[in-house]
């Protein structure tokens, strides 16, 4: 990869008042590609994707290097911060039910997006945003524009939160569990049309997730997280020859369909994970 | 879509039903303050001296020999006519009073919930985002101390600065002693009422006699709208859409002024209508304070001696107030929430 848009080094951050840094030591870099980052809950797979966009102001960071297309994240300024997010880099929230203001039209809240980085008309805005949603196929755009977050399913929400976020052609996109809080059966569909978008556009997608099987199809490299840790990395087609035994853990402890039900595995935590030295 | 009307009309008729359910439980609770009061109505028009002979005329002639259903029911006519009987204090109809007192302690705590919210909002948003820093810390203490210093305290104090010493401010009373009687009483709103008479010197002298203790009222009241706004701000502070709308590149004072304020009117509304029905009922110290006409002396001078009718119509009257802030609260609730419409 000749220029990485993402380039982290040795990243740790602490929130205030916490025994041990949330983040330890982490390190990679992100092409146009999509990367998985996968772990249990309080990993700090988030925490990760929240640093990059600066969105944690109370918790402390420290990092050899950390870039996006060439702006120092450490040492940039809230100004700075401010051209960047929503603009270059974007990120798609858990559960539409939330993460969309209730008081407002879901319209007007994907076309402020594009409003906030780009001086123009309302009327242009409300154009921009209406081709938006019908890029991630929404059938009837000009009626959901008018609708309130209330009067959506969630699949819905969570497709104008996608063009919410991608409206302004970012280079980077993180998707924090996007798509956790959906049903199973709109599940992929609200996938792949994340999937073709990002793919179309050239965008650098860091997929946050604890699902493997979600992370092995839809994402190019997986990072497995442990206690703050990157404990491994490796391309998501090889996620079955996982060498370390938590990812191993990790896999086995799945349910399968079919076959006889045994309890599942309980994960056997090692100490020596935290000293390792990471990649 | 006839759905929708159907659910409007339903949703309107609902209200007003429960509106009259709680006016008649109101009549109800006014007629038994009346009745099981431990003063008796019949002494207190014929006085002490009366002979047993004149005590039965008058007792019958108010109706209290008739069974306790008629009573009320003669009670529900009186009140439906506006008849609320006559003061023994004051020795005018009740009304008359009432429409005298009210309109004075109306506008009054209207300037002082002005004041109130318009300095605790502002102060309470901000001490939600500047939660545990020097800015929260100073907003409490500042809130905190128009909470605990007695009214009364401070309305002498502020008379005696602002008024004796500095003069920037009108003295006791609704406007100067110069004043009084040159404006015809048309609404009993003296700033209205000036300004129908083209009065303009009495207008500003009203003006000027106001801001001093609604100001005070409001800086009291300040100290509770300001706790709420923060801790109701700090709840959406939390919320996801917050971050959502960080993440557009919305900076803090977007992010706070466009998305989160917008979540925080409905509660605002309620305590806002609950602090202004409170300033209506109770304002008796600052009236005593700055000789203020108002419905909180009234309603007090008459519960001390036991004027009975002109006690139960304040009660009536208090209890309206609150039922109309509901309704007016209701609608508000309407416009600021689309979940609720």
């Amino acid at each position: 990869m000749a220029d990485p848009i993402l380039d982290i080094q040795n990243l740790t951050l602490r929130y205030p008042n916490a025994p041990t840094p949330a983040v330890c030591g982490v390190s990679f870099t992100l092409g146009q590609e999509r990367l998985g980052i996968v772990g249990e809950s309080g990993s700090g797979k988030s925490t990760v994707g929240r640093a990059i966009m600066r969105l944690l102001p109370d918790a402390t960071m420290q990092a050899d290097r950390m870039s996006f297309a060439g702006v120092d994240l450490l040492n940039a300024s809230e100004k700075q911060m401010l051209k960047l997010r929503g603009a270059r880099m974007s990120m798609i929230l858990q559960d539409p039910k939330y993460s969309l203001n209730p008081i407002q039209r879901c319209g007007d809240q994907v076309a402020e997006a594009y409003r906030t980085h780009v001086s123009t008309t309302k009327s242009d805005a409300k154009a921009k945003a209406i081709a938006m949603l019908e890029a991630v196929q929404i059938r009837d755009p000009e009626r959901v524009y008018d609708l309130y977050p209330h009067e959506v399913s969630g699949g819905m929400g969570q497709r104008i939160m996608i063009a919410m976020m991608l409206l302004t052609d970012p280079e980077l996109v993180i998707a924090d569990e996007p798509t956790s809080a959906l049903d199973v059966t709109v599940r992929l569909q609200v996938l792949s049309i994340l999937d073709d978008l990002v793919k179309q556009r050239g965008i650098g997608l860091i997929m946050i997730s604890h699902d493997l099987n979600l992370v092995r199809n839809f994402c190019d490299r997986v990072l497995i997280m442990y206690a703050g840790r990157i404990v491994e990395t490796l391309d998501a087609k090889d996620l079955d020859h996982a060498r370390h035994p938590y990812t191993r853990g990790l896999l086995a402890a799945q349910p399968r369909i079919g076959g006889p039900r045994r309890p599942l595995p309980v994960l056997d935590r090692d100490p020596s994970w935290l000293s390792e030295a990471t990649l | 879509m006839p759905d929708l009307i159907r659910g409007r009309i339903g949703g309107v008729a609902g209200q007003i039903g429960s509106i009259a359910v709680t006016l008649f439980g109101l009549l109800i609770l006014t007629f038994v303050i009346g009745r099981v009061m431990p003063t008796d109505p019949v002494r207190a028009i014929v006085g002490e001296d009366a002979t047993r002979e004149v005590y039965e005329t008058v007792y019958r002639q108010l109706g209290l020999d008739r069974p306790m259903w008629e009573q009320f029911f003669v009670y529900l006519k009186d009140v439906a006519t506006l008849d609320f009987g006559t003061s023994i204090r004051t020795g005018q109809p009740v009304l008359n009073d009432i429409l005298y007192v009210l309109p004075a302690t109306i506008e009054l705590a209207t300037f002082a919930i002005i004041f109130g919210a318009g300095l605790g909002i502002p102060l309470g948003v901000m001490a939600a985002v500047h939660k545990d820093r020097w800015p929260d810390h100073l907003i409490r203490v500042f809130s905190l101390s128009g909470h605990s210093m007695p009214i009364f305290w401070t309305g002498m104090i502020a008379l005696l600065v602002f008024y004796a010493q500095l003069g920037w401010v009108g003295g006791s009373g609704r406007m100067s002693q110069f004043y009084i009687g040159l404006v015809p009483e048309k609404t009993n709103f003296l700033l209205i009422d000036s300004v129908l008479a083209k009065e303009w010197d009495v207008f500003r002298s009203a003006l000027n006699h106001i801001v001093l203790p609604a100001s005070l009222l409001g800086y009291s009241s300040s100290a509770y709208i300001t706790r709420m706004t923060r801790s109701f701000m700090l709840d959406q502070l939390g919320q996801e859409y917050v971050t959502t709308a960080r993440v557009k590149g919305l900076s803090n004072r977007q992010t706070i002024w466009r998305h989160a304020f917008g979540n925080i009117r409905v509660q605002l509304v309620t305590i806002i209508a609950l602090a202004y029905g409170a300033l209506l009922e109770g304002a008796v110290l600052i009236e005593t304070v700055f000789a203020w006409p108002g419905f909180g002396q009234y309603l007090t001078s008459n519960l001390l001696i036991g004027d009975m009718n002109a006690v139960m119509t304040c009660v009536l009257v208090v209890g309206v107030i609150f039922i109309a802030l509901n309704i007016l609260s209701d609608l508000l609730y309407r416009i600021f929430d689309p979940r609720t419409r």
